[in-house]
């Protein structure tokens, strides 16, 4: 139409990993004030948009993104498990500030020692809470890790 | 002071009189003379603080003084019911039950003592709204009440091993992990809190310490 070429070459790893990590949809829950936080992250002045991570979704089933924004109690730890199980592949999630990574200051009977017990984590996100710049700088991190996936496994690539 | 208030006239007592309230025995108040004429030696103590009664009373007449309270003095409404831990007295645990009269205006605060074989006789009857602090009471402490409907835990997770608002209770908990959820917890999965700065956990305390073996240690 413009006289220019139309076409691009790439790699489907590198073209499924710009999709992917382009449009992670975080699931839609809080635990505790890190959560506020979270809901700053989407706010104009912020605008997690930006980097395609906005559509929060309010079922597990449709995210891939999990967000652990605050104190995960032992009462709580078995429900995000299951909300982590219910998420199809690929998933990733990130333990926002120092409750959900290490149990923060509650070193109690009460209080998860760390979300890692229960799920996986790819990125932690240190603070308490975090600003939400620091949110960014986790999701960010996690582009930066999607970004170095390989579609094959490793024996098989040259 | 605030600049609205004009004159001293218009100054509330506490503001024109600013002295800490003191305790005062409270035997020419109403409402314990007659619960002292009613019940006797079951109404242990009679004390007011800022014209606010505390009564002590013996934990098998707390149903029936709450009743007469809420009967005959208009002490209608159930503001809280809680638990306190005094580890050296002989019967360890208070119950302290707090009402307000609306008519009135009025608080009066109820307390009686236990232990930890013995049972506070429930105020479910009487008060409806007694039902989930006791139930909370049970949780934290291990305070049993008589004649409740449904003594479950409320806070914490049913097999949840002690009371954790004891005194002698290890705050870090005692069974913690893979002892609460074994089916969602890999012992191998994820850092341990403290790991590689030299920190180790407290041996947990005794748990269900009983007043006896306090005894026999002082022996």
């Amino acid at each position: 139409m413009t006289g220019e070429p139309e076409v691009v070459t790439t790699t489907y790893e590198r073209l499924y990993n710009w999709a992917r990590r382009s449009s992670l949809w975080p699931m839609q829950f809080g635990l505790a004030c890190c959560a506020i936080e979270m809901m700053a992250v989407l706010d104009p002045r912020h605008d997690m948009s930006r980097f395609g991570a906005e559509v929060f979704r309010s079922t597990p089933r449709q995210s891939d993104l999990m967000i652990v924004s605050g104190t995960v109690t032992e009462k709580m730890a078995p429900v995000i498990r299951r909300l982590w199980d219910q998420m199809p592949e690929p998933k990733w999630s990130i333990a926002m500030g120092a409750c959900a990574t290490c149990g923060g200051p509650y070193r109690t009977y009460a209080v998860t020692q760390g979300v890692d017990r229960v799920i996986p984590v790819d990125v932690y996100v240190p603070g308490c809470p975090p600003r939400p710049e620091a949110l960014i700088w986790g999701l960010l991190h996690l582009q930066r890790k999607i970004d170095r996936t390989r579609l094959r496994p490793v024996s098989a690539a040259r | 002071m605030s600049e609205t208030h004009q004159s001293a006239a218009e100054l509330a007592p506490w503001e024109r009189d600013p002295v800490a309230p003191q305790w005062r025995e409270a035997a020419d108040d109403p409402v314990a003379r007659a619960l002292a004429e009613r019940f006797g030696e079951a109404v242990a103590s009679m004390r007011s603080l800022a014209g606010d009664l505390t009564l002590a009373v013996r934990r098998e007449a707390l149903r029936e003084v709450c009743t007469a309270l809420k009967e005959e003095h208009g002490f209608d409404l159930l503001v809280d019911l809680c638990g306190v831990d005094f580890p050296k007295r002989p019967e360890r645990f208070e119950v302290v039950v707090h009402l307000y009269s609306f008519a009135a205006n009025r608080r009066v605060r109820v307390k009686t003592a236990v232990g930890e074989e013995g049972a506070v006789p429930s105020l479910v009857p009487v008060f409806p709204a007694a039902n989930w602090p006791e139930r909370e009471a049970w949780d934290m402490f291990g305070i049993r009440f008589e004649g409740h409907p449904d003594l479950t835990r409320i806070l914490l997770w049913e097999g949840f091993n002690g009371h954790p608002l004891r005194k002698d209770f290890p705050v870090e908990g005692i069974d913690t992990g893979a002892a609460i959820y074994p089916e969602y917890y890999d012992a191998r999965q994820g850092p341990v809190a403290g790991a590689g700065t030299g920190w180790k956990p407290k041996p947990p305390a005794e748990p269900e310490k009983g007043d006896a073996a306090e005894e026999e240690e002082k022996k």
